[in-house]
């Protein structure tokens, strides 16, 4: 095939093809303050789309809505869209649905788990009660003998436990 | 949306906004600071929060004016800002500093309670948003006012200090602002006698239970947001010192 040339089309492949391809260098995207989980993975990216004139729109959502990272994801989504040859990238940031960490797939959380971070407990959306229960297994030696020393910690996602087995301390990934 | 509403709601954003500011940037004096280094990193965290707050609330605004966030924190002068007077006021200690988070927090919980239900939806969504951050704050300075309050003599006596003069500045946050009605009426924000009572309702009695007691109702010192104690000026000096001293700079 033909190298593409016309600069107005972005990409040669038909649009659901190409957004599969999108999606696939999406999930490559880690997250800056976890770089072991992809944007995919976490849940922040919603949806991609192509316009007519071949520009791709990428929907992100925030975690924690302070969050700095939020800037640094969207230069990285950029340059790797860059890469796969998507010379026009726009990025819209959606509050609603507001991000859950229940969006966190099965396999982040394992990888959460590994790198040292206790995945959040799934919840049903009754948050108020949720916070009180809060619950966190420790990522080192799976013990639940726990108790929560800081829900505030390095970054706005991050609590602080104290496992009572290991006795360490430990970072919990807050459920929000 | 009529022009009267929408003058409104731009009004209500603001106040917002800059309510949620010059917290953020009190809450941000004490890093480096806090009384044990736990604590040190709570209130960065919620100092975070509360400017991410007011940067969703400036975006709507801008998104509804064309007017840019940057300008309206950087480049506005004190008369300018909307703030209520109990979130300028200096951090002063611990206790003042926890126990004016408390208040605001159960506040915001309540009314953003009621401004989830917004009638026009971006601020319905923000809401949403921003609710749910909220309860790790309120579960945070919950916990704090009850162990100052019923801590040592010495915890104790900060903390009715500080409530007898933090109380009457809190009450400013229920006095409506000129133009509310119209958005009331519309369904856009909820009145601020619910949001008083609700606030009433969950503070008094945890207050009780800490062990201390609301002092007479003086009422706020001004109901008008456009009058600002004399440390606002301070504060924007030091929030807009880098920005005017170098306009324009990128870092």
């Amino acid at each position: 095939m033909a190298p593409l040339t016309d600069s107005k089309k972005t990409c040669e492949v038909s649009e659901k093809p190409r957004r599969s391809k999108i999606w696939q260098a999406l999930q490559t995207v880690k997250d800056p303050e976890i770089p072991v989980v992809s944007l995919v993975e976490m849940g922040i990216v919603r949806d991609v789309t192509l316009t007519e004139r071949g520009e791709a729109i990428v929907y992100i959502t925030p975690t924690f809505s302070g969050c700095p990272a939020l800037h640094v994801m969207q230069r990285d989504i950029k340059e790797r869209l860059a890469e796969i040859g998507c010379k026009s990238v726009a990025i819209e940031i959606r509050l609603s649905p507001p991000w859950s960490s229940n969006w966190i797939s099965d396999e982040a959380r394992e990888k959460l788990r590994q790198f040292g971070l206790a995945p959040p407990p799934r919840h049903h959306g009754d948050f108020i009660g949720l916070a009180d229960i809060s619950t966190a297994v420790c990522p080192r030696c799976d013990s639940t003998n726990n108790t929560l020393k800081n829900s505030f910690g390095p970054t706005l996602c991050r609590a602080i436990w104290y496992c009572h087995d290991c006795q360490d301390a430990f970072e919990q990934f807050k459920p929000l | 949306m009529e022009i009267s509403t929408q003058n409104a709601l731009q009004n209500y954003l603001l106040a917002l906004a800059d309510d949620e500011l010059a917290l953020a940037h009190r809450n941000s004096e004490w890093i480096g600071h806090a009384p044990i280094l736990e604590e040190d990193i709570a209130i960065a965290n919620i100092a975070q929060d509360e400017l991410g707050h007011a940067a969703l609330w400036y975006n709507l605004l801008c998104q509804l004016t064309g007017d840019d966030p940057d300008r309206l924190v950087y480049w506005r002068d004190a008369a300018d800002f909307r703030s209520a007077q109990l979130l300028e006021l200096p951090k002063g200690d611990w206790a003042f500093t926890i126990l004016r988070q408390y208040l605001f927090d159960v506040y915001e919980v309540v009314l953003l309670d009621g401004l989830q239900e917004s009638a026009y939806q971006p601020v319905a969504d923000t809401a949403v948003k921003i609710r749910s951050e909220e309860i790790y704050h309120h579960r945070h300075t919950h916990t704090w006012v009850k162990r100052l309050g019923l801590g040592s003599v010495e915890s104790h006596g900060r903390m009715q200090g500080a409530l007898n003069e933090l109380w009457p500045y809190a009450l400013q946050l229920f006095i409506p602002l000129a133009d509310e009605a119209v958005l009331v009426d519309d369904g856009c924000v909820p009145q601020r006698t619910a949001v008083y009572n609700q606030w009433l309702n969950i503070v008094q009695p945890h207050l009780a239970d800490s062990g201390l007691e609301i002092p007479a109702d003086a009422g706020p010192p001004t109901p008008n947001r456009a009058a600002h104690s004399p440390h606002l000026a301070g504060l924007l000096a030091d929030l807009q010192k880098v920005a005017r001293e170098h306009p324009g700079a990128n870092w």
